[in-house]
């Protein structure tokens, strides 16, 4: 299976990596994505500034693609998640999944999504528009519930 | 070994890396945490709540029991908040 994965300062387009997945291809029926934006918190966030583990961030997304592509028949996924200061209204990560049919490829990109928030290695410090609003993003138990969906799931297609 | 430090844990301790040496005695992720509480108030204030913080051996998520024996780099870290 072709997958992607880049941690990257720059920004991306979503377009071209989703159609990436599918060009040139016969096999391909469904492309599923998905892009994260950072919000302006109602005008009180100036921007977010992402710190990432850099090494482990490449590699816990591609341990967990590799999870995805253990229970569900893909044929490709893209992972792109950018670090450093990122202002509302611009993109911060982006999924796409690749599979023949839409089921897979649309449960393979919320549990790579669900994964990412709780298990890549990236925190976000919000930066206020005045400073009573700063500070680290604290991690939400809904994301953890999500992800927690997915370990005892049913594997297989 | 070199240890990693993110986000609030590396503001609490006041550097993102250095190089540790551990005594012997110290064998798991969570007798790191409190080896290293002692060392100072940043590291106290760091591993206040040993439970909000999350660690990684060469790269991996551990948990408090993981044994660090062979490890070359340990990181610490409050709960991820990407995506």
């Amino acid at each position: 299976m072709m997958a992607t994965v880049r941690v990257q300062r720059d920004d991306f387009d979503p377009g071209a990596e989703a159609e990436g997945l599918a060009r040139g291809r016969k096999d391909v029926g469904a492309v599923a994505s998905f892009v994260g934006y950072c919000r302006d918190e109602g005008g009180r966030l100036a921007a977010l500034e992402l710190e990432h583990y850099a090494g482990m961030a490449e590699e816990e997304i591609a341990r967990a693609v590799g999870e995805a592509e253990g229970r569900w028949p893909l044929l490709g996924v893209a992972v792109i998640h950018r670090y450093g200061r990122i202002a509302p209204g611009e993109r911060i990560v982006f999924v796409a999944v690749a599979a023949a049919h839409r089921g897979a490829a649309f449960a393979a990109a919320e549990m790579l999504m669900d994964y990412l928030k709780t298990r890549a290695p990236f925190w976000k410090l919000v930066i206020g528009v005045d400073g009573a609003f700063e500070g680290w993003v604290e991690a939400k138990a809904d994301d953890d519930r999500s992800a927690a969906r997915w370990s005892d799931a049913v594997s297989g297609p | 070994m070199k240890a990693l430090y993110f986000a609030w844990v590396r503001e609490r301790v006041g550097k993102a890396e250095e190089e540790l040496d551990p005594p012997a005695t110290v064998a798991t992720v969570g007798d790191l945490i409190a080896w290293l509480s002692r060392r100072g108030e940043g590291y106290a204030h760091a591993f206040d709540k040993p439970l909000a913080v999350r660690a990684a051996l060469d790269r991996v998520h551990a948990r408090s029991d993981a044994l660090i024996a062979g490890a070359k780099e340990v990181a610490f870290f409050p709960p991820m908040t990407g995506g």
